[in-house]
């Protein structure tokens, strides 16, 4: 019970008054983020992380995460009553939050969706509180090739479980790991990859990196498409939300399944995005009203939404437990925690106790603020959506270029954050993730020094990676996750060949 | 009921222009052909990571160990292979989609022009004052406000960030000649 003492703790940090302060400033952020295209999860955390630099770490995470959570809740409002996705994991919520819309069921489908992400996350935070100090404990006895043999989990799982052509997610990975290569190296102190330019002496920071990725990038493809967006109000009456909340028990198989496949999706780094499709999917193929998906249905906007939240708190566990995050948005709060001068990892859970109960509070205490703020102020933000894209689009890549100025202090990272906005516009539109790119980077140079220091420990000798149970188990299932999905497809082929046949 | 009672908006929620339409059937690049460039690119890249890693050393040195050239040198023949793979995808893929097409990529171009002239503008001018002359020329370009509307989001947006940034945060940007006549 000393966590739960330490939970309890945690809860009195993260009640005072500054920090709920904090808290509400951060979801009322994160929903604008949420709302509005060209302003992501990631891009919005990566924006406001330096102005953090001068924050006690506790309450710039809970800051920041708050941020996140208001993210994940925004998404939704766009996908009802626009039909337009405001982030990639609440494209789902729009195949039966938008038709609900269209019967004059707004309220409802508003209602189902917040609720369904409350209880979504509430589960990622329980699992997180539950399991993450018991793989940090465990987690303490890895040495640099155990954590080398993770991290090559972490990468071999995005390639086999990721939906992406294997090839260009794998090329998204390598090119992460390039980019974090390029710089001065910490252990020689030789130039890597510089060729011989000053500018690139520093490295690529994976700030300046995710502004252009995320941000610069959306904004090119909503005008691409020549996007005006037209909506109506919508009020949610206090009788709309009880007469939803009594609906909720009906569909208790299907939060639980969408809970279960989120938690998954999340802890594995499969991320929001794919969880609330599998979520989708998952029930319409075992719901009794499976044949009315598509038109209405509220178990419709109920799976996605919380199979999405689940996903997106439950990346946090292998971030706050292992420093390996399980999202993009979850990587820039990694770097976020490095910058803070807070060593990721399992030693977190030792020697900065406060910090890590004080932000598992914060996940519970936050998303309740969540769903509170965002059941009233929903007519406030979807009437920001009918502010003019002209006058919303320059305002946003005038933020960019602040966000990306800040880090360094240098002009040079706001060419460098146009120039990764034109690579990620040209990378959505060929299906080249950017989330295994963002990992990497994050991790690169970790995952070097890891396996450096393995390979240095053990005078070259590649069998380190196979020389204990844990490490060599490590390396298997890595193996047998990258190894996965070719396989599979290799056998789904010769299955249709002998059935042709 | 919410203040959803009527429908009439809701069937188009979403307005395009006739000629950004995906289906519409207009000149541009095909999807094959950005493929190719693009994993040619990577490929280039590849090498180069090799030509690099190669020149400063990518093997063992006694006491230091791995060279620094070491990891990304392997991950630079990884990197290399899967653009190979995906170059030689690309060009047996048949061509059949469109990338972008003309209307759109003009459209692109002009966020990105004025975008990368506003950057230029920092240095000489400021943070402030060129973000001022990038919102207003994004607004007329994009069109559809008012010059009132227009002069006012771009005085008074610019002035909200000096305030959040300089003094509420503290947080120094770029200044130009305007601040330095103004004291700051």
């Amino acid at each position: 019970m000393e966590n739960f003492q330490a939970l309890m703790q945690g809860f009195e940090l993260a009640l005072s008054m500054h920090n709920i302060l904090y808290m509400i400033l951060g979801v009322l952020l994160g929903i604008v983020v949420g709302v509005l295209p060209g302003l992501g999860g990631p891009n919005g955390v990566a924006i406001l992380l330096p102005l953090t630099f001068g924050m006690d770490p506790t309450s710039a995470i809970i800051l920041l995460s708050s941020i996140y959570w208001g993210a994940l809740f925004g998404g939704a409002i766009t996908s009802i009553l626009f039909n337009i996705p405001g982030e990639a994991w609440s494209v789902a919520t729009t195949f039966d939050g938008y038709p609900m819309a269209q019967q004059g069921r707004a309220g409802e489908a508003l209602t189902a969706a917040f609720s369904a992400s409350f209880i979504g996350a509430i589960c990622g935070v329980l699992l997180i509180t539950l399991v993450a100090p018991l793989v940090a404990s465990f987690a303490l006895r890895f040495g640099p090739a155990e954590f080398f043999a993770v991290y090559l989990l972490t990468f071999c799982s995005f390639i086999g479980m990721g939906r992406e052509n294997r090839g260009k997610i794998g090329i998204s990975l390598c090119i992460g790991f390039l980019l974090a290569a390029v710089g001065m190296d910490s252990i020689s102190g030789d130039m890597r990859m510089t060729w011989g330019s000053g500018e690139l002496m520093r490295g690529f920071d994976f700030l300046v990196v995710v502004i252009g990725l995320f941000g610069v990038s959306e904004i090119l493809m909503t005008v691409e498409e020549g996007l005006e967006f037209k909506g109506k109000n919508a009020r949610i009456q206090m009788t709309v939300v009880l007469k939803t909340w009594a609906q909720m028990p009906r569909h208790f198989v299907t939060l639980v399944r969408s809970c279960a496949v989120g938690m998954w999706m999340g802890v594995t780094p499969g991320g929001a995005i794919a969880a609330s499709f599998m979520g989708y999917g998952l029930a319409r193929r075992f719901s009794r009203n499976g044949r009315n998906f598509g038109k209405g249905e509220m178990e419709g906007v109920l799976a996605p939404e919380t199979a999405a939240h689940a996903a997106g708190t439950s990346a946090l566990l292998p971030m706050l437990s292992l420093g390996i995050p399980g999202s993009a948005t979850a990587a820039v709060l990694l770097g976020g925690l490095m910058i803070w001068g807070l060593q990721p990892g399992p030693l977190l859970f030792v020697e900065q106790k406060d910090f890590v109960w004080g932000l598992i509070a914060s996940m519970y205490l936050g998303n309740l603020a969540g769903l509170i703020i965002v059941l009233l102020t929903v007519p406030l933000f979807a009437a920001i959506m009918r502010v003019p894209f002209g006058m919303v689009a320059p305002l946003i890549l005038m933020v960019c270029a602040i966000g990306a100025y800040t880090i360094a202090n240098s002009i040079f990272d706001i060419w460098l954050m146009l120039g990764f906005g034109i690579v990620g516009y040209v990378f959505k539109k060929l299906d080249y993730p950017l989330a295994p790119m963002v990992l990497a980077l994050v991790l690169g140079d970790r995952a070097e020094e890891a396996f450096r220091m393995a390979m240095l420990g053990s005078g070259g000798d590649v069998g380190v990676f196979a020389a204990n149970g844990l490490v060599s188990t490590l390396i298997v299932l890595a193996l047998t996750l990258l190894l996965w999905g070719p396989i599979s497809d290799l056998l789904a082929k010769m299955r249709g060949k002998m059935a042709t046949e | 009921m919410t203040a959803m009672d009527s429908n009439e908006d809701f069937d188009e929620a979403v307005v395009r222009p006739a000629e950004l339409d995906p289906e519409a059937d207009v000149p541009g690049i095909s999807r094959r052909t950005m493929e190719i460039c693009i994993s040619g690119v990577l490929v280039v890249l590849g090498a180069m990571v090799l030509v690099d890693s190669y020149g400063i050393g990518a093997g063992w040195s006694e006491g230091l160990g791995p060279e620094s050239g070491y990891f990304p040198s392997r991950v630079g023949w990884i990197f290399l292979a899967l653009s190979v793979l995906v170059l030689v995808q690309a060009i047996r893929r048949p061509s059949d989609e469109v990338f972008v097409t003309v209307p759109q990529l003009l459209q692109v171009v002009r966020v990105l022009v004025p975008l990368a002239v506003y950057v230029a503008l920092i240095a000489p001018l400021g943070i402030y004052v060129a973000s001022a002359l990038f919102i207003a020329g994004f607004m007329m370009i994009v069109g559809g406000s008012r010059w009132v509307t227009v002069l006012a989001t771009a005085i008074l947006l610019p002035l909200l960030a000096f305030w959040v940034f300089e003094l509420q945060f503290q947080v120094p940007l770029p200044k130009g000649p305007l601040e330095t006549a103004l004291g700051y």
